[in-house]
């Protein structure tokens, strides 16, 4: 049950393989595959409901020796929101991207993404991580690249050294853990770490997993990579690497610090808190000053993990269900205004705001299908981003953090000035020398897909008095990891 | 021993983080090399492989099993070899199109180029 959001889509790549020269095929096996896995983890969702948690030991090895996997509501709710994403992101490469990259493979490293980001989910051993990390990365390392233009090929270069860093410092770390704990099992970790005094290389070994995912989830001041990358593949890419790369990263921050770092809060919670502020800041301060609108999503990727981290510091029940909810709001929001980006890009021929303009007068639905995930962005009601942002600065003053929530604010206005900046810009102002449309007709596919992804983030921000229930039992869950503990190894203390 | 393995680690991060800011990307990718190498011989060191246990026992007796290091270091740098293994030859492909699209290696002088 637990494996198949991860054999779905390994058995889809093989699949893919051998369809390589039947375009018509790919396309279609990976809008059915991305269906499955949406199934496989509302069947999950359903068989949770019970215990709470769902716990399955790769070839039927017990708890602490064998690779164990894990469900619990956070990584369940993450991996509905990528699944859903995924159906929108498929749908919109088809009609976006051009038929040379689809060609080569572009389905097949969808799939491969998917298997490592899904697999990086749910997993409960730290070495199995790293290999899901790998599969993940590799995947978008390839996708990067698709296409070899030499703008890609440049920016890539920094992508691939960055990541690596990060990969092998998580190595490096998972070492040192080892070597003082004797085990890999994550729930079997955090056991240990209650059970004894822990020693001090453990303490360096978390730093070191804070610096790797830190790296892997673009916080400062490790984010420049993400900027200068993300915004030289198709669009298309771009929107599917914004809503799983950096949000995975970020899940795992959410995950270790429920398990191992909490045991040091008073260490921990003012290293969060000054991280995320200046996250916060100097993502949202890049992204007011560009002109380019991948180059204003990108950074304001950067600045919204800065609220993730901040609800992760909160660690309060509103915190992090302000800050799961905040995670899938901005897989929905993100990956929908990239994808409205895109179509201003099919029509008009540019991403720089400047030659851009009267997309309102000209194209009416665009710009209300760009409008929705801008606003939710911003944080207006009543959009899921609203909501992410008011449960974070309710838990950030009912637990009297006032810098950080005061940061919070000030940055959430200057994101709202950048996303009227673009709407200002790209919608509403005359254009210069108008060219009218680049493009008269663009393929459906890039339409229905952006419907799909804005019709989500309007539902979640629409049904959250039903699905808040869900993101404050995974709050719970992560609170009290004594219970994560019991569900892997049921015969420890 | 476990000194000397400690500084060779040490010695080799810091080639690693040498050679990672030199301008050309040549040496970009061998700081890397460097830089898994290093790792993956931490990793074979966390298993506690000394003079007096060796990196594995035939299980003839309990006593001799006691003496032998921890086994699963050897197979996690196993698996960790092979994706360095992978991502060493993706990343050798990447700088050579890098090459073949912009005539160089030096990423200062690309810049160069770009701005003029």
């Amino acid at each position: 049950m637990l494996f198949l959001p991860i054999l779905i889509p390994l058995i889809s790549i093989v699949l893919l393989i051998a369809f390589r020269s039947r375009l018509k095929y790919q396309q279609g096996l990976s809008i059915v595959s991305v269906i499955a896995q949406l199934f496989a983890a509302v069947a999950i969702l359903l068989r949770l409901s019970g215990n709470g948690h769902l716990v399955a030991q790769a070839g039927g090895w017990p708890a602490p020796f064998g690779i164990t996997f894990v469900a619990d509501y956070t990584s369940v709710i993450l991996l509905l929101a990528v699944s859903l994403v995924a159906i929108g992101s498929v749908i919109y490469s088809i009609g976006f991207v051009d038929f040379d990259r689809q060609k080569n493979g572009l389905f097949l490293l969808y799939q491969g993404l998917l298997a490592g980001v899904n697999g990086a989910l749910l997993t409960g051993d730290i070495f199995n991580l790293y290999v899901w990390f790998e599969v993940m990365v590799i995947s978008s390392f390839v996708l990067i690249t698709l296409g070899s233009e030499k703008l890609q090929l440049r920016a890539s270069v920094k992508y691939l050294v960055m990541n690596l860093i990060g990969s092998m410092l998580f190595v490096a770390a998972i070492g040192l853990l080892y070597s003082q704990l004797g085990t890999l099992n994550m729930a079997d970790i955090a056991n240990k770490m209650r059970l004894q005094p822990v020693p001090p290389l453990v303490n360096s070994a978390i730093m070191l997993f804070f610096i790797a995912f830190g790296i892997k989830a673009a916080v400062f001041p490790f984010f420049f990579w993400l900027p200068a990358s993300y915004p030289t593949p198709p669009i298309a890419i771009t929107a599917f690497f914004g809503a799983t790369l950096t949000k995975v990263g970020v899940y795992v921050m959410l995950r270790f610090y429920s398990l191992f770092a909490q045991l040091d809060v008073t260490f921990w919670q003012p290293v969060i808190f000054t991280v995320a502020a200046l996250t916060m800041i100097f993502g949202v301060l890049m992204a007011a000053s560009s002109y380019d609108i991948r180059k204003i999503l990108s950074f304001h990727i950067v600045s919204q993990i800065g609220y993730i981290l901040m609800g992760i510091g909160l660690f309060s029940v509103v915190g992090l269900a302000g800050a799961i909810l905040f995670i899938v709001h901005n897989m929905f929001s993100k990956t929908a205004t990239f994808m409205a980006g895109g179509l201003m890009y099919l029509y008009k021929g540019s991403y720089d705001l400047k030659k851009l303009g009267w997309i309102y007068k000209t194209k009416p639905l665009l710009a209300f299908l760009f409008l929705i995930p801008a606003l939710s962005l911003a944080g207006i009601p009543p959009t899921p981003g609203f909501f992410g942002k008011f449960l974070l600065l309710y838990a950030g003053f009912d637990g009297a953090h006032w810098t950080i929530t005061i940061v919070a604010l000030i940055v959430s206005i200057l994101t709202l000035f950048s996303m009227v900046k673009i709407w200002n810009e790209a919608m509403w102002k005359p254009e210069k020398n108008s060219v009218g449309l680049v493009v008269k007709k663009v393929k459906p596919a890039a339409w229905t897909g952006t419907i799909i992804v804005v019709t989500l983030t309007l539902l979640l921000g629409l049904t959250i008095g039903y699905t808040y229930d869900y993101f404050a039992e995974a709050a719970r869950q992560l609170l009290d990891p004594s219970l994560y503990i019991k569900a892997v190894l049921p015969e420890q203390p | 021993m476990s000194l000397l393995m400690a500084i060779l680690i040490g010695f080799l991060y810091a080639v690693s983080i040498y050679l990672l800011l030199r301008r050309s990307i040549v040496k970009l990718v061998i700081g890397i090399l460097f830089l898994s190498y290093a790792t993956n011989l931490m990793l074979f060191f966390t298993g506690g492989l000394t003079e007096t246990s060796p990196a594995f026992a035939e299980p003839i007796s309990t006593s001799e099993l006691a003496t032998a290091s921890d086994p699963l270091p050897q197979a996690l740098i196993l698996t960790a070899l092979v994706i360095g293994f992978g991502v060493a030859a993706f990343s050798m492909v990447l700088i050579y199109r890098f090459y073949k699209e912009s005539g160089t290696v030096d990423l200062d002088e690309l810049s160069e180029i770009e701005k003029s």
